[in-house]
C-alpha cells in the first residue's frame, strides 16, 4: 500500500461520506457546504490522475462560482431548518430502495463488462496538463469552444429575462 | 512502466457509480429544488470523474501499444471541459426559474408544481 492507494481511498471516503451528508443534512447551507467538500475531493482525484488543468477548473468553476451562487440563493430566501419540506418516511424510504436497486444493477453490469485488467495511469503522464489540452482545444475543438460563447450568452440572456421582475 | 503508478479502473468506476446513486437517492427522496439541483450536479461529476479515468486508461493503453505521441486520451478530458462550460450554463438558468418559483408560490418545495395535473 503505497501513498498513491492511501490517498486514492482517503478520497474516495471523503467524497462518499460528503455526498451522503449532502443528502441527508436537513439546513441547506449545511448541503451545500459538504457538496464543496465533495467537489474538493474529486478536484484531488484529478490532480492524482495528472488532469491538473481540469482539477483547477473544478475548484474555479465548481466550488468558486457555482457553489456560490447557490449559497446566495439559498441565503436570498431564508431558508432554513422549520421551513426544509420534508417528504414522509415511506417515500423516503422507497427513494433509498430505488437508489439502492440501481447501485446493484450497475455493479452487476461491471461484473460482466471484462475491465479487470485494465488500468488507469495514476500520477504520470502529460495528457492533462494545460499545453496539451489547450492545443487540442485551439485546433480541433475550436468551433465546440467557439459556440459554448453563444451558449453563454443565451443562457446570461435567458437568466436574466426570467429573473427580472415584470 | 512500473507496477505501482497504475490504479485499477474498476475502483474509479465503483466510485462513480456510488457518487452517481448517491445523487440519485438524494434526487428522490427530497422536496427542496435546490438540494435536487445539487444532487442533479453531483451526478454530472461522478461522471466527470469516470471520464477523466476512462481518458487516462486510454492513455496507458495507447502507451502500451507504442504511441510515443501521447495525444490519447485527451479528447476526453475536453469533454469533461465542455460539460463543466453546458453545467455552469445550465446552472444559472436553473437558478433562475427556482428564484422565479420561489417568488411566485414563496416555496422551493417541488410538490407545489403540480398545475399541469389540474
Amino acid at each position: 500500500m503505497n501513498i498513491i492507494q492511501i490517498l486514492f481511498w482517503f478520497l474516495s471516503v471523503v467524497a462518499i461520506f460528503s455526498a451522503l451528508m449532502v443528502i441527508t443534512s436537513k439546513n441547506p447551507v449545511y448541503s451545500v457546504l459538504w457538496l464543496i467538500v465533495t467537489f474538493f475531493a474529486i478536484s484531488g482525484h484529478y490532480i492524482l490522475l495528472n488532469a491538473q488543468f481540469l482539477a483547477i477548473v473544478n475548484i474555479i468553476v465548481y466550488a468558486g462560482a457555482i457553489m456560490v451562487l447557490f449559497l446566495f440563493v439559498i441565503m436570498l430566501m431564508n431558508l432554513n431548518k422549520e421551513t426544509e419540506p420534508q417528504k414522509n418516511r415511506w417515500l423516503k424510504m422507497a427513494g433509498a430502495v430505488a437508489g439502492g436497486c440501481l447501485l446493484l444493477v450497475f455493479v452487476a453490469a461491471l461484473k460482466g463488462a471484462g475491465l479487470k485488467d485494465q488500468e488507469a495511469m495514476v500520477n504520470e503522464g502529460d495528457i492533462g496538463l494545460i499545453k496539451n489540452l489547450g492545443k487540442e482545444l485551439f485546433t480541433t475543438y475550436v468551433v465546440p469552444f467557439e459556440i459554448s460563447s453563444i451558449l453563454f450568452l443565451s443562457a446570461m440572456v435567458g437568466a436574466v429575462v426570467i429573473g427580472k421582475k415584470e | 512502466m512500473e507496477k505501482k503508478n497504475n490504479m485499477p479502473i474498476n475502483n474509479y468506476i465503483l466510485l462513480s457509480i456510488a457518487l452517481f446513486c448517491i445523487g440519485i437517492v438524494g434526487v428522490l427522496t427530497r422536496r427542496n429544488a435546490i438540494i435536487i439541483f445539487m444532487c442533479i450536479e453531483l451526478m454530472l461529476n461522478a461522471v466527470n470523474l469516470l471520464l477523466v479515468a476512462f481518458s487516462k486508461m486510454h492513455a496507458r493503453a495507447a502507451l502500451l501499444a507504442g504511441d510515443v505521441n501521447g495525444t490519447a486520451g485527451t479528447d476526453g478530458q475536453l469533454f469533461v471541459f465542455f460539460i463543466m462550460v453546458v453545467a455552469a450554463a445550465e446552472v444559472s438558468v436553473g437558478l433562475a426559474i427556482i428564484v422565479m418559483m420561489y417568488r411566485n408560490i414563496h416555496s422551493v418545495d417541488v410538490n407545489f408544481l403540480n398545475r399541469l395535473k389540474h
